[in-house]
């Protein structure tokens, strides 16, 4: 079938048309989210098994042939990305129902969530520049609703500013790709990695070097690289745990996916702007772990690891070798996975508690075994121990780090693996051991249902790390094509 | 509710209206060979529509058309993404268009194009997107 790789854009586009006809019926709302979340997850996997068989998927939308047209192009790193984010949108769904609260449902809450969904697949899928800008549009429209619906004063005092930020990056983002535009004269992404190439036989020439760095402030706001993380902390500390999960998993990592795409497909000629992601990621890495270890609030720990693992991830990409490559991939998809897990697990303790002081909270383990342990080997893989998924990913960057000689980095990103087991360990042992109390907020929580969504992570999570072997071959074919950009050029211009 | 009798205003507007509207729709039907379009014609005919409301108030226009904008905006958007989607059907890339030259009875030959239909999604989303947000902000509950 010919238009395969539009169903996970199509499919959340339609239900969140359809959805704003049932604004009050919750019934028809959850039934008809759950069934496009379901679908969503069969199309991915269809889509990632179709990409291993024969190849990088390209779609020529509205039968334009390729640079005149869009074109929709899935390699593998997309199609697992969009196979992961279709996973996560349905944990997410299942930890909605009982959690979101009936004012938020009634006020469009399903729509706008397949909203951001039909942002997060089209930008992970786009083949085009401008229309991954326009994907992120959606995307973050929906999220500014996301981050609001509810009303309550710290969810309207930090949509403020992240709306400013976000309005300021898209239009850097408009601005790069008009300098890229005026300078290559074409928007998709296979023919501007051409034309680049074409100019850059003798060194690229400087104003690109500029673009790049220009790209990389853009998508360093949306992803939260080193100095541009300021707005994340706050703004993600507003929503409700079933929405910030969404976002601690999937957003910050399209800013990520869009830097590794960029860099990888446009850029690769120039040294200079990978050192400097280089740099910028270790940093990030460092602020990152000063944060998670600094607070003793739950939600800021997790929040601040957020930014630790964006550092990780990129500091993979920047190295620029096979294995960093590799280690990257799988430790993007382990980490948007385990990240969802944490903020779901921290919205249980924060319903049960009614408070995210850690210093308030001990004892949680002898009412709550499951919870308890949960969150236990979340932590361990958010750390990287052997068995669990964490730890490959974290190898790979590291063996990437040492093969690129590349050792204060390297020694870095084991170190800061260290610093947060400490902070995730530091929830475990002050939340769940100790003297167990009893908390107002305990017997309207309904704690069975709203684990069933991070245990379905977790275990996810934990086959992925325990078969990494057959998971290997996939990540590798992503990484490959991340290596060497012909295939995807191939794929799109059909040359 | 009105206190002050405006009836230059109301006699005005029974003449504008119907122009602006008239003209809203021209431009929504000629933007293939012309400027023109969804977008525009959309906001032209939320712009009679909000002089509408300028003359009367919220309860008035609600009585004159009953419409649910947000029911209208979504609406545009089945309209938009069935006729992307149609394309699906025929196993061709999705939001492939067609067009065929029609002999009607009236109009003579017509050049139908279902990126027409397309564009009447974008003029629906328009109208009930602009109305949406003037009756939200407008109303006081």
């Amino acid at each position: 079938m010919t238009n395969l790789i539009v169903l996970p854009i199509l499919i959340p586009l339609l239900t969140g048309a359809i959805l704003i006809f049932f604004g009050k019926n919750k019934l028809v709302q959850r039934v008809l989210a759950t069934l496009s979340a379901l679908a969503g997850i069969i199309v991915s996997f269809i889509i990632v098994q179709k990409v291993r068989t024969d190849g990088v998927q390209s779609l020529n939308i509205s039968s334009w042939d390729a640079p005149f047209g869009i074109t929709l192009v899935s390699d593998m790193l997309s199609a697992l990305l969009v196979f992961t984010t279709s996973i996560i949108a349905f944990a997410c769904l299942l930890y909605s129902f009982k959690s979101i609260g009936e004012n938020r449902e009634n006020h469009y809450y399903y729509s706008v969530f397949n909203f951001l969904l039909v942002g997060v697949n089209g930008a992970f899928t786009t083949g085009d520049i401008f229309n991954m800008f326009v994907f992120f549009e959606v995307m973050l429209m929906s999220s500014y609703v996301l981050l609001v619906l509810g009303g309550t004063k710290i969810q309207l005092r930090e949509t403020i500013k992240y709306l400013l930020v976000n309005i300021i990056s898209s239009a850097l983002f408009v601005i790069s790709v008009a300098y890229l535009y005026s300078v290559v004269g074409t928007l998709n992404m296979a023919h501007i990695s051409t034309r680049i190439n074409e100019i850059s036989i003798n060194g690229m020439p400087g104003i690109l070097t500029v673009i790049a760095v220009l790209f990389l402030i853009v998508f360093g706001l949306k992803g939260a690289i080193f100095p541009l993380y300021f707005w994340l902390p706050g703004s993600y500390y507003a929503p409700p745990a079933a929405v910030l999960a969404l976002f601690g998993a999937l957003l910050t990592k399209v800013g990520v996916y869009a830097i590794t795409r960029t860099y990888t497909l446009f850029f690769y000629h120039d040294g200079f702007v990978f050192q400097l992601l280089a740099i910028l990621a270790l940093l990030s890495v460092i602020v990152g772990v000063i944060g998670a270890i600094a607070y003793w609030d739950i939600k800021y720990i997790v929040i601040y690891n957020i930014i630790v693992a964006v550092g990780v991830i990129l500091y993979g990409v920047s190295v620029m070798n096979p294995a960093g490559l590799t280690g990257s991939v799988y430790y993007l998809i382990h980490d948007m996975i385990i990240k969802a897990a944490l903020f779901l697990i921290v919205g249980i303790v924060i319903a049960i508690t009614g408070t995210s002081n850690l210093r308030k909270i001990s004892g949680l383990i002898t009412r709550y075994p499951g919870l308890g342990w949960t969150l236990f080997l979340a932590a361990l893989s958010l750390a990287g121990i052997p068995p669990l998924s964490g730890f490959l990913g974290k190898l790979l960057i590291v063996q990437g780090g040492v093969e690129g000689e590349s050792y204060i980095g390297a020694g870095l990103v084991l170190l800061s693996s260290l610093l947060v087991l400490f902070s995730v360990m530091k929830i475990f042992i002050n939340g769940f051991w100790g003297k167990a109390q009893t908390y107002e907020g305990e017997e309207k929580t309904p704690v069975k249902w709203l684990l069933i969504s991070p245990a379905i992570l977790v275990v996810l999570s934990a086959i992925y790390g325990i078969g990494s072997e057959s998971f290997l071959p996939y990540i590798n074919m992503a990484a490959e094509t991340l290596m060497d950009p012909s295939t995807y050029i191939e794929a799109v211009l059909k040359e | 509710m009105r206190k002050v009798n405006n009836i230059i205003l109301e006699t005005s507007l029974k003449v504008l209206l119907f122009i602006i509207a008239l003209y809203s729709v021209y431009i929504f039907t000629a933007g293939h060979y012309y400027p023109g379009g969804g977008f525009i014609g959309g906001l032209m005919t939320s712009g009679a529509l909000v002089l509408l409301l300028i003359t009367y108030d919220i309860e008035t226009v609600a009585k004159i058309l009953p419409v649910n904008y947000r029911f209208l905006t979504a609406t545009g958007l089945l309209i938009a993404i069935a006729t992307s989607a149609g394309a699906i059907l025929f196993n061709v890339p999705f939001l492939t268009h067609v067009f065929t030259d029609v002999q009607l009875p009236v109009l003579g030959e017509l050049s139908l194009h279902t990126a027409t239909l397309f564009d009447l999604g974008v003029y629906l989303v328009v109208i009930g997107v602009t109305m949406t947000i003037i009756q939200t902000i407008g109303g006081d509950e």
